[in-house]
């Protein structure tokens, strides 16, 4: 590998993989996980357009080359090739980037996949600000799209541990489902005896009762990190994650905002259309009215550059936390 | 024949071999100490945009917005590094500009955006350009504009339908004043071009096109290929470039993994020697 001194301070190439500073971390959950599940179920196919190697997808490539089929950069037929394959029997696992797989395949995903309830399983790489590419590779409106099509469902995995119990789930929800995928070495966040529930909210730390912070994706290991920071400080923070976005677990929310005086809602992607006005419009309708902060991504298109860089730069990196929690702003 | 805007009638295929290989000098410094990027890429295309700025095309760099400038749009927006340095070659950008390339808050980011000075649109989400090149193609024509439009995308973008929509919407609306350049390059994001893309030549002569096909690192053939679209004969046209990435580089060429190609901060000085010994 070439000498990396200048990582930090520019646009990292798709394919790179980067260490995570002070995070344990495990190399390709997705693709492992997929490959070994495919030792065990023959009906499995997976797919990618031009996006393997970005995707992690080749590890099931390696075990079972007669199953794997690189359709090409075309994300629209990567889709229709998938309803095709699960309309005969197949779990059609496909792969790109999520700006991709959303913003071109739309139509394809609402009706081909949702609308008959096909076995398409879409993981949909570096999702938000986790790609560096600008506003052309960033997918940050990816969750509002995705919850507007019916019968749909969609996780947004906080690290490696809910990942890979992800990859094997999905085998079994029936229809189409979209995941965010992790991908290169991802963290190892939760703790080993963490279960993913389809639909459930789960409580990863409770608090006094003060903040509540609802988070989905790796924004929740974000959020542990920055409760423990203000531990010390005297403040005692709860935090649910929300790993399935939809269906969205509102009796899970409410529950968890009735019992704090205050919210933070943390998520990569906007704080339009979201976890944030997901949890907001389930708040409202049950009459619960709360303060409110939330950590996410303006209404905006955004710049290249690394992913610390563009954190701090549009405000949802670890400081942010803190602030919020420590000002409640 | 009426030739519209057009350019001179014979290229001086020295000088245009010289500007080829002023820019790849500076995608090599643009590149180096980054580790990676794509330079291979940029390498390969250098020959087809030299041919364009310094011979082809008609524009101004004192007036980029001149209304019938012609219009190149690069729709492979990861070939920015390539984009960055013809424009800096040209006049559109400051040469001192181009060593932040892919830094963090640069000008000169690692996709294109139309915010930068000569840039027509936005680059990154693969198979935008051809459509784009056919509506501002229909757009002059309705000005009465002589401006023509250039449009260069890549092999990989073959594989994206929205091409192939495109392609037949250049044919329906006769845009005689459209050029397309298709970099062939051989590879694309997994590795070698593995989806059954050809015979391009074919396929774009199907879908209404005059077509050439060249070796697209030749400069007089590209000369002379630039030089028979210009016929406005009611049919767009379409140059298939058989590039080579890497291309002035032989160690670059031979790479195999050439989409990303990684370079250690030790081996930018010895791949520029090797520029400069190829080219001596
Ligand atoms: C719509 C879209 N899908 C996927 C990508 C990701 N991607 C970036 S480059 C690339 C390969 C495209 O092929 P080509 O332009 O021929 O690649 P190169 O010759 O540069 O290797 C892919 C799939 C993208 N940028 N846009
Ligand atoms: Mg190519």
């Amino acid at each position: 590998m070439p000498d990396s001194q200048t990582l930090g301070n520019r646009t990292r190439g798709m394919g790179e993989i980067v260490d995570i500073a002070g995070k344990t971390t495990e190399i390709a959950p997705f693709g492992n996980t997929l490959a070994e599940l495919g030792r065990e179920r023959p009906e499995i196919v997976g797919l990618t357009a031009d996006m393997g190697r970005y995707s992690d997808i080749l590890p099931f490539r390696d075990a079972h080359p007669d199953r794997f089929f690189n359709v090409g950069m075309a994300e629209q037929n990567l889709v229709l090739i998938a309803a095709g394959l699960s309309k005969v029997g197949k779990i059609a696992y496909c792969t790109t980037y999520s700006v991709f797989v959303t913003r071109r395949a739309y139509d394809f995903i609402a009706i081909a996949c949702a609308h008959s309830m096909a076995n398409v399983k879409i993981f949909a790489g570096m999702p938000g600000l986790l790609n560096g590419y600008g506003a052309t590779h960033q997918a940050t409106e990816d969750l509002n799209m995705m919850r507007g099509i019916a019968d749909l469902t969609i996780i947004d995995p906080c690290d490696a541990t809910e990942l890979k119990q992800v990859v094997r789930a999905v085998a079994d929800i029936p229809g189409t489902v979209y995941v965010r995928n992790l991908r290169g070495k991802v963290p190892v966040e939760l703790p080993a005896d963490y279960k993913f529930e389809l639909g459930k909210a789960k409580v990863l730390r409770e608090g006094n009762g003060e903040i509540g912070m609802i988070s989905t994706g790796y924004m929740s290991a974000r959020g542990l990190d920055a409760a423990r920071i203000v531990q010390s400080e005297g403040h005692d923070v709860g935090l649910l994650h929300v790993g399935t976005i939809k269906p969205f677990d509102k009796k899970g929310v409410i529950e968890f905002a009735r019992r704090h005086k205050r919210l933070i809602i943390a998520e990569n992607h906007k704080t339009t259309g979201g976890l944030a006005s997901l949890v907001i419009e389930a708040l409202y309708e049950a009459g619960v009215y709360m303060p409110v902060v939330k950590i996410g991504l303006a209404d905006s298109f955004f710049e290249c550059g690394s992913q610390e860089y563009l954190e701090k730069k549009y405000e949802v990196d670890l400081p942010r936390f803190v602030r919020a929690i420590r000002e409640g702003v | 024949m009426t030739l519209r805007n057009h350019p001179p009638a014979e290229p001086d295929i020295a000088s245009l071999k010289a500007h080829a290989l002023d820019l790849r000098r500076k995608m090599m410094g643009m590149a180096s100490g980054k580790g990676e990027g794509y330079i291979a890429q940029g390498l390969g295309i250098a020959d087809c945009l030299a041919a364009l700025y310094f011979h082809e095309m008609r524009h101004d760099p004192a007036r980029a917005d001149w209304a019938d400038r012609d219009r190149f749009l690069l729709s492979t927006g990861h070939y920015s590094i390539a984009m960055y340095a013809v424009l800096a070659q040209a006049g559109y950008l400051d040469v001192a500009e181009l060593p932040s390339y892919g830094i963090n808050g640069s000008a000169l980011p690692m996709s294109t955006f139309d915010t930068t000075n000569g840039v027509e649109i936005v680059g990154g989400s693969l198979g935008h350009g051809l459509g784009q090149a056919v509506g501002m193609a229909m757009g002059l024509r309705l000005d009465g504009s002589p401006a023509r439009v250039f449009c260069e995308f890549s092999d990989g973008e073959l594989d994206e339908g929205s091409t192939w929509e495109s392609a037949m919407g250049a044919a329906t609306f006769k845009c005689d004043n459209l050029v397309v350049l298709i970099d062939c390059n051989g590879i694309q994001a997994d590795g070698p071009v593995t989806v059954a893309i050809e015979p391009v030549a074919d396929k774009m002569t199907a879908f209404g096109f005059e077509t050439y096909e060249i070796d697209g690192n030749d400069m007089a053939a590209l000369a002379e290929a630039l030089g028979k679209c210009r016929e406005p004969n009611g049919k767009p046209k379409a140059i298939v470039l058989r590039t080579i990435p890497g291309f002035g580089i032989p160690t670059i060429m031979a790479r195999e993994r050439a989409h990303f190609v990684r370079v250690g901060n030790d081996e930018w000085d010895a791949l520029i020697a090797e520029l400069e010994h190829e080219n001596a």
